[in-house]
């Protein structure tokens, strides 16, 4: 259902990002940009409480009239932006879950393999695919 | 060259054969088995032609005009005339002797090891740049260079290889027998016969030819005694195999493990972990996987399939698939884009079988998510650090999925999942325990040099403690050994001293150790008394004092300012503990000296960096202290700022 998904380095550098062709991608690219912002003004604001169980998935962060933001943080600093569309009411928020569920795994295979460096764009295959995934189901 | 002459010759035309030409026509030529009259194989040639795509009328038209129609076989002119003319059809121009003449390109073989292709298409012009190569292979791979070396066209061919089979020579040497059987062909029949003998005499017979035994199978060759046909066989099988395409797997099937290279990975394994049901770590495979000189993004695909349960670290298993999809890469066989059947986990026969392919792998993915979640926060951290972890947790997690999830498909995956589930969620509260106490473990690299700073302003108040504390143990042996010293002192004598010695890890405390040796060496071994207000009051002078008695050297003269130290200390013991020492010091200095003159060596350098310590802190507290000051003034300048406005205010 996503129409851009990235993923961000702890040093809010991209890792990963990929959006639906169709539209003009420069514009993903700038929205995940900013929700950065929105990204750490969240997780600061947790941290104060010592949150060694700071929730990782962030939720709404901000809506546009386009599309909607959502956000997720693993513990490691590394942040996962999906964009969704407006249009697209159906999702609830345990399909955003469960899509930064699967990225979190998927990503955390990528960290796995002893030949990815940490720091590195995610090359895997795998990773490519279940991104897809997630993309296409958008229709 | 001859040949090139008695093509000439025979062809009736002047064939001029660029030095490119000479050699991928020779290399061809040695890969058609030619027998001792010269004849080519017929069967081979026709391979030959069939990888160049051409029509087959193009292929009768070629055989034709080379001649070799008219004597019934290929000889050696006619096929390199043959080969021109397939250049010549390929690159458009009709197939006559006028073309053979004609400045053309190399003829294009599809289907053909992509390797050889390549080396032919960049044959370099030089041979000395391969033997160079081949002196320098690492010693291990001592074989390959002493039979290359008495080939000189698998060098070119070599070239290509070397760079990848010495490094990959220390753990996979049987390996290259596909590699190197590839360059036989090449050679010059005979040398390439005479090269191969020597190599497989060398190495184990067996697994060589059963590994062409596994790719010559489909192709019925046998794995006779004669080197060349398995190496033949498997230069064609590998074509037709490629032609046929890669990973094809109803009639032969390159994926397949034959028991030899499973041997084989069996040793690999054992080099790296000698316990084949542990698991070989992340980084020791990378480590190993990189000296195939594949590159990394293919290496990293092969994990990807290869490590099935997504734990970051590789069993007996997925090392063999690993290790068998590098020896195919190697060989020219594209990277599947999802394991193979006949890779898949249960191939061997350590696990249950899987018959198929794709749901396995779906299941083997629904269970890790389960899996991974559980990791997921772990991972996050560091990738090695958790990973440690994690293979810690999972291997048994990971154990009991494989036997648990095996056995019958449909449901396994549904009982599993819940339980891995059930299991998961206790995991990741334990996970996020291990997170914590490893973040915590993380931050504090400072606490060591706490304890001295605490030592260094409250000196003597908590080295009064410690005398309280140490006071009833004194005679026993005092209960607060300090770290940081060890006991140097070892004769028993003076063992009290030691113990005094041995409460010193922080600045104050060493310091008047100094002086307690110089009392050590003024006792030397005589009676010891039990001195306790000695010691203690050791412990207290105050910083000046002990550097003071640093600066000197051990002598007896210290004795006599031990009583002026003592006044500093609070304690009020001093009196009654300065005059026995002293009194006793003087003559038992000088042989107490050598003993401890080296402990006298540690103590100095112990206050030494004691002292530096000092200097960074009294640094430390200069500089807050000017902060201090600065913060006190703005506060006072925004007091007389308020002041103006407070009557306002008030109003």
């Amino acid at each position: 259902m996503a129409v851009c998904i990235a993923v961000i380095a702890k040093e809010n550098y991209p890792l990963y990002i990929r959006s639906v062709p169709t539209q003009n991608e420069l514009k993903f690219h700038y929205t995940v940009h900013t929700s950065l912002d929105v990204v750490e003004e969240k997780i600061s604001a947790v941290g104060k409480s010592l949150g060694d169980q700071r929730e990782l998935y962030l939720g709404l962060l901000y809506p546009t009239e386009d599309y909607k933001v959502y956000g997720y943080v693993t513990n490691s600093k590394v942040k996962f932006v999906i964009v969704v569309d407006s249009s697209n009411t159906s999702l609830r928020d345990n399909e955003i879950r469960s899509m930064f569920r699967k990225l979190h795994n998927t990503f955390t295979d990528v960290m796995c393999n002893p030949f990815h460096n940490p720091g590195d764009t995610i090359q895997s295959k795998a990773f490519d695919g279940i991104v897809s995934g997630m993309m296409v189901q958008s229709g | 060259m001859d040949q090139e002459s008695g093509a000439a010759s025979s062809a009736g035309s002047f064939i001029s054969l660029t030095e490119h030409e000479q050699r991928l026509y020779s290399a061809l030529h040695g890969r058609c088995q030619a027998d001792a009259a010269g004849k080519l194989s017929s069967g081979k040639v026709a391979e030959l032609f069939k990888a160049s795509q051409l029509p087959p009328e193009a292929l009768h038209k070629v055989t034709e005009v080379c001649g070799a129609k008219r004597l019934g076989y290929f000889g050696t002119p006619q096929f390199f005339v043959a080969l021109k003319l397939l250049a010549a059809a390929q690159s458009g121009l009709p197939v006559r002797l006028e073309s053979v003449t004609a400045n053309l390109p190399l003829p294009r073989f599809v289907g053909l090891k992509s390797e050889p292709e390549m080396r032919y298409a960049t044959l370099p012009a030089s041979i000395e740049g391969p033997g160079a190569q081949c002196g320098a292979a690492p010693a291990a791979v001592s074989w390959t260079p002493a039979d290359r070396s008495t080939s000189r066209h698998p060098e070119a061919n070599v070239e290509k290889k070397e760079p990848r089979s010495p490094p990959r020579s220390p753990c996979s040497s049987p390996a290259h027998s596909p590699l190197t059987y590839r360059s036989y062909p090449y050679a010059k029949p005979k040398d390439g016969a005479d090269s191969q003998m020597t190599y497989e005499s060398k190495q184990s017979p067996r697994p060589i030819a059963k590994l062409e035994q596994q790719h010559s199978s489909p192709m019925n060759y046998g794995t006779k005694a004669p080197a060349e046909h398995p190496a033949m066989a498997r230069a064609s099988s590998a074509e037709r195999l490629a032609q046929q395409g890669a990973g094809d797997s109803p009639g032969d099937d390159p994926w397949r493990i034959t028991e030899e290279q499973l041997e084989y990975y069996t040793n690999q394994f054992r080099s790296l972990q000698p316990d084949l049901g542990a698991l070989i770590l992340g980084a020791v495979a990378k480590h190993f996987f990189t000296k195939s000189k594949l590159p990394i993004p293919e290496l990293s695909h092969i994990w990807e399939l290869s490590d099935v349960d997504r734990d970051g670290a590789l069993t007996f298993s997925e090392f063999c698939t690993a290790f068998h999809l590098i020896v195919a890469r190697k060989n020219g066989y594209p990277l599947p884009e999802s394991l193979p059947p006949s890779l898949q986990p249960g191939f061997t026969q350590q696990e249950e079988d899987i018959p198929d392919t794709p749901e396995d792998r779906s299941i083997i993915e629904r269970i890790q998510p389960s899996l991974a979640t559980t990791k997921q926060d772990l991972k996050e951290e560091s990738c090695k650090k958790d990973a440690s972890l994690t293979r810690m947790t999972t291997p048994q997690r990971k154990q009991t999925l494989q036997l648990g999830a095996f056995p019958e498909r449909p449901e396994p995956p549904q009982h599993l999942d819940p339980q891995m589930r059930t299991k998961t969620r206790p995991r990741s509260y334990s996970s996020t325990s291990i997170e914590d106490a490893m973040k915590k473990a993380e931050e504090p690299p400072t606490p060591p040099p706490r304890p001295q700073k605490s030592h260094s302003r409250a000196s003597s108040l908590d080295l009064n403690k410690l005398f309280q504390q140490g006071a009833p143990g004194v005679k026993s042996g005092w209960p607060l050994p300090p770290p940081a010293l060890p006991p140097r002192p070892s004769t028993s004598q003076v063992s009290h001293f030691i113990n005094a010695s041995e409460k010193t890890p922080p600045n104050k405390v060493q310091q008047p150790n100094f002086a307690d040796f110089s009392h050590f060496r003024e006792e030397e071994e005589s009676c010891v008394k039990p001195e306790e207000p000695g010691p203690r009051s050791r412990f207290g002078p105050s910083t000046e004092d002990l550097t003071n008695a640093s600066k000197q050297d051990v002598c007896p003269s210290q004795a006599p300012q031990k009583p002026v130290r003592r006044k500093y200390h609070p304690e009020s013991q001093n009196p009654e503990a300065a005059p026995p020492p002293a009194a006793s010091f003087p003559p038992t200095a000088k042989p107490a000296q050598k003993l401890l003159s080296g402990q006298k060596r540690e103590i100095q350098m112990a206050i030494r960096k004691n002292k530096e310590s000092n200097a960074v802190l009294t640094r430390l507290n200069s500089e807050l202290q000017q902060q201090l000051k600065v913060v006190h003034q703005e506060r006072v300048t925004l007091e007389s700022q308020l002041e103006p406005l407070r009557p306002l205010a008030s109003t």
